[in-house]
């Protein structure tokens, strides 16, 4: 992996978290017993990972549910204690919660409220204002920035509660990001919102990130937002690293194959014996039908077979693809898929 | 960006106030009934206390039916100003996981919590007085304070505030270790309502539950003040009470760091 001169903005070594979950069988005999005496099973988290994140960077850290994304974000941003190994946040050792970390960085989480529920959202951001201590002129600059780039107009006046889903989302974008936080823990920022608002979201976090170079740790279950914004991304599965670099290097590691998608002049009419000679190996092959040839070749071969095909073939049209990115990201944590272990929300 | 310039404490106050304020106009039918509640627990003592007094008489224990009046108009006002509802809010914070917002904030929670509290009872406080005037007219009470009384009556109210709201808040963080803190709620509660003087006046209770009243924080944190502004306290027994204020505050003070410490600790190890 690539040092990088300048000091990470976080780093992780060796992280481990490691929940007491209380346990007890179903039924009322178990529940009088669980009172005399309690027993828990020790659930790891996160099992010893380490990473960087230099100054600037958007990377995605990606697993399945119970992972231990939230678990480490959490970490991250102050709010757990690890069980062990070495956290630095800005420079930070985030659970110390100093007011001067907190004061640079911010977490989202697409699933939980921060603002006032009852009062215009105005209000709730005047308040982060004086809690954030952000000078008036600054606070109304940034504050016009962003309800620009958000077009929350109307919004504001608003109570939260009356807002949708996506409206609140925006909404806590921008109280989040008043102290112009230099580094963004980012929780399912998109979760339950629909795909335009999910664009808006996306494009939002890359403008904000090329305005004020501040750091950000995604975690998505939308792959979207991912090809959208990270070109590094960290993949975690039952608390342990599995890969570290940019995406499209994870195509290429998980996916050692190209898709290839042929489809023929007079609907291939006469060839039926011709294409598995041409092709080779029978199990790249995947579908042969009404005039339409689909493969599943070896990285290596894919440019020679193209060649051959087209070469031979009454060609119409050709696509060779990578695989759709969830279909990779599917294919990573079936092979590594045991019963999941997942530690409490 | 680091360190917080002086008076910034104060900004977060000012705005919180603002705030505070708009969230409980949005309610004003729910303050409403609060009020209307607040106002009928005192009724309800004083008129059986009176009732009480009128059949022995005129005079339980050295009360008279105008005094018990004066006793409980006070009590309303003096309860109203340092009740808090932290036990609740606490554990609704901890269990929904709307704390760790709170703990992302570079400020203290309990700044959260001060707030919200001064400013609530700010509001209502324009309501209580003129309703405890009400009490005072239509149930004639006798109340004649010294000026040394009145005087004294203000830091006794300010300290007993004080003091509830760090013995309530410090036993709220309970709920960082136990789900459910209602049950020491209920017995805080229950003791809360003998020992400081809210279902009757102390003095007519037997001495041993004197005793342990001001033993313990409970007088000080409401019979107190009410006591003091009847004039029932010579001025050595008022110096009394505030340096036993002083003295619970300042425990009350290191149990809720200690306390808020351990809390934070547990809560980020159990998960968040």
């Amino acid at each position: 992996m690539a040092i990088d001169d300048r000091s990470p903005a976080i780093l992780v070594r060796e992280l481990r978290k490691t929940y007491a979950v209380p346990e007890r069988e179903p039924g009322l005999r178990a529940a009088l017993g669980s009172l005399v005496r309690r027993r828990t099973r020790q659930v790891e988290a996160v099992a010893g990972i380490s990473f960087h994140v230099s100054p600037g960077e958007i990377v995605g850290f990606l697993g399945p549910n119970g992972a231990g994304k939230t678990t480490t974000l959490k970490v991250l941003s102050g709010l757990l204690h690890p069980t062990a190994g070495e956290v630095r946040s800005l420079g930070h050792v985030p659970w110390q919660r100093d007011p001067a970390f907190l004061r640079r960085m911010t977490l989202i989480m697409g699933q939980r409220n921060q603002l006032a529920w009852d009062i215009p959202v105005i209000d709730s951001f005047e308040l982060n204002r004086a809690i954030f201590g952000v000078p008036r002129d600054e606070y109304r600059q940034r504050l016009t920035e962003l309800t620009d780039l958000l077009e929350l107009g109307e919004l504001m006046r608003k109570p939260v509660r009356n807002l949708s889903l996506g409206e609140r989302m925006k909404c806590e974008f921008a109280g989040s990001l008043l102290h112009r936080p230099e580094v963004l823990f980012l929780d399912e920022p998109t979760i339950g919102l629909d795909v335009t608002m999910q664009r808006r979201i996306r494009a939002f976090i890359a403008e904000y990130n090329s305005r004020t170079g501040a750091t950000t740790l995604l975690t998505s279950h939308y792959m979207a937002d991912v090809e959208a914004l990270c070109r590094r991304v960290v993949v975690i599965h039952h608390g342990t690293l599995l890969y570290d670099g940019d995406l499209t290097g994870l195509v290429a590691r998980f996916s050692p194959h190209k898709s290839i998608t042929i489809d023929l002049e007079d609907g291939g009419e006469g060839l039926g014996e011709r294409i598995p000679a041409l092709v080779g190996p029978p199990e790249w092959i995947v579908s042969h039908a009404e005039g339409r040839l689909t493969l599943r070749v070896p990285r290596s071969e894919t440019a020679r077979l193209t060649t051959r095909l087209l070469a031979n073939l009454p060609v119409r049209d050709v696509i060779v693809d990578e695989p759709p990115i969830d279909e990779i990201i599917d294919l990573v944590f079936a092979g590594r898929a045991g019963p999941a272990e997942v530690p409490p929300a | 960006m680091s360190g917080r310039a002086p008076g910034s404490l104060m900004e977060i106050y000012r705005s919180k106030f603002r705030s505070e304020i708009a969230v409980q106009f949005a309610y004003r039918g729910a303050l409403a009934i609060w009020l209307l509640g607040l106002l009928l627990e005192p009724v309800i003592y004083l008129v059986v206390w009176t009732t009480v007094a009128a059949s022995q008489g005129g005079a339980v224990g050295g009360f008279t039916a105008g005094e018990f009046a004066a006793y409980f108009a006070i009590l309303m006002v003096v309860n109203q100003l340092t009740f808090t509802w932290h036990f609740h809010e606490m554990e609704w914070r901890i269990r929904q996981g709307f704390f760790s917002p709170l703990l992302l904030r570079p400020v203290h929670p309990v700044h959260n919590d001060i707030a919200e509290n001064l400013t609530f009872k700010l509001l209502t406080f324009t309501a209580v007085v003129p309703a405890a005037i009400v009490l005072l007219v239509a149930f004639r009470a006798s109340l004649q304070p010294s000026l040394v009384d009145v005087l004294a009556f203000i830091p006794a109210l300010a300290l007993a505030m004080v003091l509830r709201f760090l013995v309530e808040w410090t036993l709220a963080l309970a709920a960082f270790w136990l789900t459910k803190v209602s049950a020491i709620n209920q017995a805080y509660y229950v003791l809360m309502l003998f020992l400081s003087g809210q279902v009757a006046p102390l003095a007519l209770l037997p001495p041993i539950v004197q005793t342990l009243a001001s033993l313990l924080p409970f007088r000080w944190m409401v019979a107190f003040p009410v006591e003091t502004l009847q004039g029932r306290l010579s001025p050595s027994e008022i110096l009394t009470g505030i340096g036993a204020q002083i003295v619970w505050i300042m425990l009350a003070w290191g149990l809720l760091q200690v306390g808020w410490r351990a809390g934070v600790k547990r809560y980020s190890a159990v998960g968040a």
